[in-house]
């Protein structure tokens, strides 16, 4: 178990980590990576899929079911929409340039 | 078992990490995705194989239809309407959170009132997320087109905030993590993330929903220490702070603090005021706005999100080519919020594959209007209004512009004489300079490219 102090680190690291990974981003990619980070929170996924894994009572794997198809929309469709913004970005810079 | 668990969890954290990074350079970030999506693929597979699990029909089944709906979803909408996509699907990873966070506070198998005070904290997060992101994607696909308001709608919020937190005590206090106060908790919750949501005009929009990314970031971090799960608690921290800088940069861009965004009373009751605009609108038909861009030496278009709605960015890429060929210097002019998000218009025009060399940001652009013949001002409205310089009353006052007032002429293709975005009357088209050019972004476009091929 993951308990208080190591928590509270691991929690600031993080922190600093996103904050650090985008912190010189161009104006251009603020959609795209708006949509990038949208999609690495549909790990929460994993978590849904854990909660309904575990889940005893029919309220209970109601609501987990629920998490899971809402997660995996998370994930899916952050994926899918990020792919699309990138794949145009560089399709541009490839036929741009001539 | 675990062992292999834990340590695709790690990987998983990593190549988020590594991916985003990517993410934030245009020449890298094509590969972001990919690394980042490798990421969710190993974690997602391999949390089949945790230990005691059961309802895997379920789960299947909920995945197949979740997946399947947003890949569906999100290959056929619009690039235009991408803002409300990210919106809904960041919703829907808020109401995941809520839901882990549901099913654990019923089992109510806490090894500490801390865990349970952090289960509660995600709910609350992720539930507000969860209905305000699916507000916010409502207003933008133009489901409820005016902000509400109310008197004392902000002390109404908060009374409805703190009750939830009170209702939150409660359970921690007595223990009681399944019964009334849990409902209590979670409606007040979900009520609270609609009625913040509701009054926030469209224009405030982007930054709300980078806000609400942040926050369901946050949520799933929380949720990863309840569930001991590190995967989840560094990808959702790293986004929460990731998602906190986009935001602050997002809304620096338009000159407006977060707790404006969120506290004020944007446009409210200054509607009357504002029409107050000396001069009237000058119309102008395609032709002759096509002979003025023809005969110009320096052209500058600024694509605003009516190009968006229009979908006119492909016959714009046409227009500057036929520009180009009669020798004309053509310039993009992308203000930082132009359109509904940061790289709205980027997005737009590299689709239709205008090269990045021609567009030019604010600061870039801003000194070569005086020196421009004519200006293309196409679905752009609040981001070239004058009055955010001149008019200390406007609600946009200080909000940086591009400058357009200052060019030797300037054309508007616009739908109708209606208001801009923020509810807010343009000076800038009632200025000596303006023509107005009145109909559909792309017909018009149209029509120029036509006119100025006819000379």
């Amino acid at each position: 178990m993951i308990e208080g102090f190591t928590a509270l680190y691991i929690f600031m690291l993080a922190a600093f980590t996103g904050y650090e990974v985008i912190s010189r981003v161009p104006v251009i990619l603020h959609t795209p990576l708006m949509s990038g980070s949208n999609f690495v929170h549909g790990i929460v996924l994993v978590g849904a899929m854990v909660a309904l894994g575990h889940a005893d009572t029919t309220l209970e794997r109601f609501i987990g079911f629920f998490g899971v198809m809402l997660s995996a929309g998370n994930a899916v469709g952050g994926y899918v929409v990020t792919d699309r913004m990138l794949e145009m970005f560089k399709s541009s810079k490839g036929r741009g340039k001539h | 078992m675990n062992t292999v668990i834990e340590i695709s969890y790690f990987l998983a954290a990593v190549l988020f990490i590594l991916g985003l990074k990517r993410m934030s350079s245009p020449l890298t970030a094509r590969g972001g995705i990919l690394w980042a999506g490798t990421g969710m693929l190993v974690a997602t597979l391999i949390t089949f194989f945790s230990p005691d699990m059961e309802n895997y029909l379920l789960m299947t089944v909920a995945i197949a239809i979740g997946g399947v709906a947003a890949w569906w979803s999100g290959k056929r909408v619009a690039m235009t309407n991408m803002p409300q996509m990210i919106a809904l699907y960041n919703g829907m990873g808020g109401g995941g959170a809520g839901a882990i966070a549901a099913v654990e506070l019923l089992k109510g198998d806490f090894h500490s009132p801390a865990f349970l005070g952090l289960a509660l904290l995600g709910a609350l997060i992720g539930s507000v997320s969860f209905s305000g992101s699916i507000i916010a994607f409502a207003k933008l696909q133009g489901l409820m087109k005016r902000p509400l308001r109310f008197p004392f709608q902000h002390q109404v919020n908060l009374v409805v905030f703190v009750v939830a937190l009170a209702a939150g005590g409660m359970i921690i206090n007595s223990g009681d993590t399944a019964g009334l106060g849990l409902l209590v908790f979670f409606a007040l919750a979900l009520a609270f993330g609609v009625m913040k949501t509701l009054p926030i005009g469209g224009a405030d929009m982007p930054v709300v929903i980078s806000l609400y990314n942040a926050l369901t970031g946050l949520a799933v971090g929380v949720e990863g220490f309840v569930l001991n799960n590190a995967a989840m608690i560094i990808a959702g921290t790293v986004v929460g702070a990731a998602g906190t800088l986009l935001t602050q940069l997002m809304a620096r861009a338009m000159n407006r603090s977060i707790g404006h965004v969120l506290f004020g009373s944007f446009g409210e009751g200054h509607d009357e005021e504002q029409g107050t605009v000396e001069g009237s609108l000058r119309p102008i038909d395609a032709t002759d706005a096509g002979i003025m861009m023809a005969y110009a030496e320096r052209v500058i278009v600024v694509p605003g999100y009516g190009m968006a709605v229009a979908q006119a960015q492909h016959k714009i890429k046409e227009l500057m080519q036929v520009l180009l060929d009669r020798g004309i210097d053509i310039k993009f002019a992308i203000h930082p919020v132009a359109g509904r998000m940061p790289g709205h218009m980027n997005v737009l025009l590299a689709e239709a594959d205008v090269p990045y060399d021609r567009l030019y940001d604010l600061e870039e652009i801003n000194a070569q209007f005086p020196q421009t013949d004519v200006v293309l001002v196409i679905g752009a409205n609040d981001v070239v209004n004058p009055m955010a310089r001149t008019n200390p009353e406007s609600p946009i006052y200080g909000m940086p512009i591009l400058n357009v007032d200052q060019a030797k002429n300037i054309i508007v293709i616009k739908r109708g004489q209606g208001k801009g975005f923020s509810g807010v009357e343009n000076a800038l088209f009632y200025a000596d300079n303006a023509r107005m050019l009145y109909g559909d972004g792309a017909e018009m476009t149209g029509e120029l490219i036509h006119a100025i091929k006819q000379l």
